[in-house]
């Protein structure tokens, strides 16, 4: 069982989603950043879906009650394991009682823990990833406790090849999308030769962009949306949809960020900036 | 010989979209029906796909590998063109409950000033069709609804409410539909309905489909508090139909 001492901003529980109830309006959820859940769950030798927390701006103070192994990934963030500075990308053993505490995040907005196994919170519709209301709660409270499995043998193997060095991308890789041809020339231009920079709106629904480009009038009809689509509004604003995005939507889909680059999105903040590259 | 033309557009690394003529025909997202349930028969197996249908469109996703969008896209070709007339699943009209009392038709009495008409034709017209769920999305369980009496069409509110509840049934544009839970919203809300459209205690969480169709019928105050308390303790049954031959 893990405790939570301090929850944090916004911390939940999240596996890689939670699939085929998307035809009855149900987002995929699951983590914003592939790849640090791949990251950890490559280095724990679990299963590529095991769950993991994810930590938003300010990271969780946290009493791990069995003994496990843990590592964090994502975001860097300042943490200590009983009062002694961890990094990211490592696992370390923890005993029972261990206080894993994550201050604030220094690049990136969000950090992820996993532990040997993942975490074993029941399933809701196949899948742990907090969205509310599917799940009770949106987030973690303090006082809650998420299980997981003892684990006290485990071998470490190498870790030098894991670095974040994807926090420092600032090119989107994206598709064209499904309406990417009613662009005009003017549109393109200001879609790919400029930067954008991340607003306020942004979330685990969605990220809007501050700069506009040039407005339309296509109408048309509410089709499928999937995370890492643009959607274009007719007064010019892009929003890119992020993991809790409505799974329908009627503003024309421009483009699509692969999946690598929804994982690189999802670690920018207010005002940061981010640029389009077709692949 | 195929009824349509369709258009095979790439979505993405993992997902492909197709597309019928742009309008909101019955005949059309039949055609659509039939040809998501003849891949899931035949092709694409629920553990690694999931297939979208929402009116004019049929979007396909691979859960688990990247599309191999020109093969794919040549492969969805000729399954259109094999694909037989099939039996759908059974499709369903569902009878829905909606109490049009003022105190949960908190638009009624300005839908009734916009439209110039009583709140006793509006509930008498929005009760009297039957609406087609031509797609199901925006929140878990909410039906995008098709065959609003052109009267009854209204413009939505220029200040959406920060807060609607669960149940409250709108109207905006050509559309009729439930908040299946509490949100942000702009419709013009002109009653509720007692009975949970999305629950996730159930092994099927979401009764409707799309392809089903919806009637709503008047109830009081009285039978919704009935109801309300029927559909929490797991006894209500909701009156269905089926409708296909």
């Amino acid at each position: 069982m893990l405790r939570v001492i301090k929850p944090g901003f916004f911390t939940s529980l999240q596996d890689i989603g939670r699939f085929s109830y998307r035809d009855k309006g149900v987002p995929v959820s699951g983590v914003m950043d592939t790849h640090a859940i791949a990251t950890i769950n490559t280095l724990l030798e679990n299963c590529k879906n095991a769950s993991v927390l994810e930590m938003t701006m300010i990271g969780a103070v946290l009493e791990f009650k069995e003994k496990t192994y843990m590592c964090l990934a994502g975001a860097s963030i300042s943490a200590t394991l009983n009062e002694k500075p961890i990094k990211n990308n490592k696992v370390y053993q923890v005993d029972a009682g261990a206080i894993l505490s994550c201050g604030k995040l220094t690049k990136g907005v969000r950090a992820y823990l996993g532990v040997k196994n993942g975490f074993t919170a029941p399933k809701v519709l196949g899948s742990v990833s907090y969205y509310k209301p599917i799940t009770v709660n949106a987030s973690l409270k303090k006082e809650d406790s998420i299980p997981y499995e003892v684990c006290d043998s485990f071998k470490i193997k190498s870790q030098d090849k894991y670095t974040s060095s994807y926090l420092e991308e600032i090119v989107l890789d994206v598709h064209k999308g499904p309406e990417y041809d009613m662009l005009l020339d003017k549109q393109l231009e200001a879609l790919f030769f400029k930067d954008f920079s991340i607003a306020k709106e942004n979330n685990r629904m969605a990220y809007q962009l501050n700069e506009k480009i040039e407005g339309h009038e296509v109408s048309m009809l509410t089709s499928a949306t999937l995370p890492g689509t643009v959607q274009f509004t007719p007064s010019g604003k892009l929003i890119v949809l992020m993991k809790d995005g409505q799974t329908t939507g009627g503003y024309p889909r421009i483009l699509q960020l692969t999946d690598r680059s929804i994982a690189v999105l999802s670690q920018k903040k207010f005002r940061e900036k981010i640029s389009f590259r077709l692949v | 010989m195929r009824p349509y033309s369709i258009i095979i557009k790439p979505f993405g690394e993992r997902a492909i979209l197709i597309e019928w003529q742009q309008r909101v025909e019955e005949t059309i997202l039949d055609d659509i029906l039939q040809f998501s349930e003849y891949l899931k028969n035949n092709y694409l197996a629920a553990d690694d796909w999931e297939l979208i249908t929402a009116y004019n469109s049929l979007t396909i996703i691979n859960r688990k590998e990247l599309i191999k969008q020109e093969e794919f896209s040549l492969l969805v070709k000729k399954w259109y063109s094999e694909k037989e007339k099939i039996v759908l699943n059974d499709k369903f009209l569902w009878r829905l409950p909606v109490c049009y009392d003022v105190d949960f038709g908190i638009d009624l009495l300005h839908v009734s000033n916009v439209l110039g008409i009583s709140i006793l034709e509006i509930i008498a017209l929005h009760t009297q069709n039957v609406y087609t769920v031509y797609g199901i999305g925006f929140l878990p369980g909410f039906m995008y609804l098709g065959g609003l009496p052109k009267t009854l069409e209204i413009t939505r509110k220029e200040t959406p409410r920060l807060k609607v509840s669960k149940g409250a049934v709108g109207l905006a544009g050509k559309q009729t539909g439930i908040y299946p839970q509490e949100s942000p919203g702009g419709w013009n809300i002109i009653g509720n309905c007692p009975i949970p459209i999305f629950d996730v205690t159930k092994e099927s969480p979401c009764f409707v489909s799309v392809g089903d169709k919806i009637k709503f019928y008047e109830i009081s105050k009285a039978r919704y508090d009935l109801h309300t308390i029927e559909s929490e303790v797991g006894i209500y049954k909701i009156e269905k139909q089926k409708i296909n031959a």
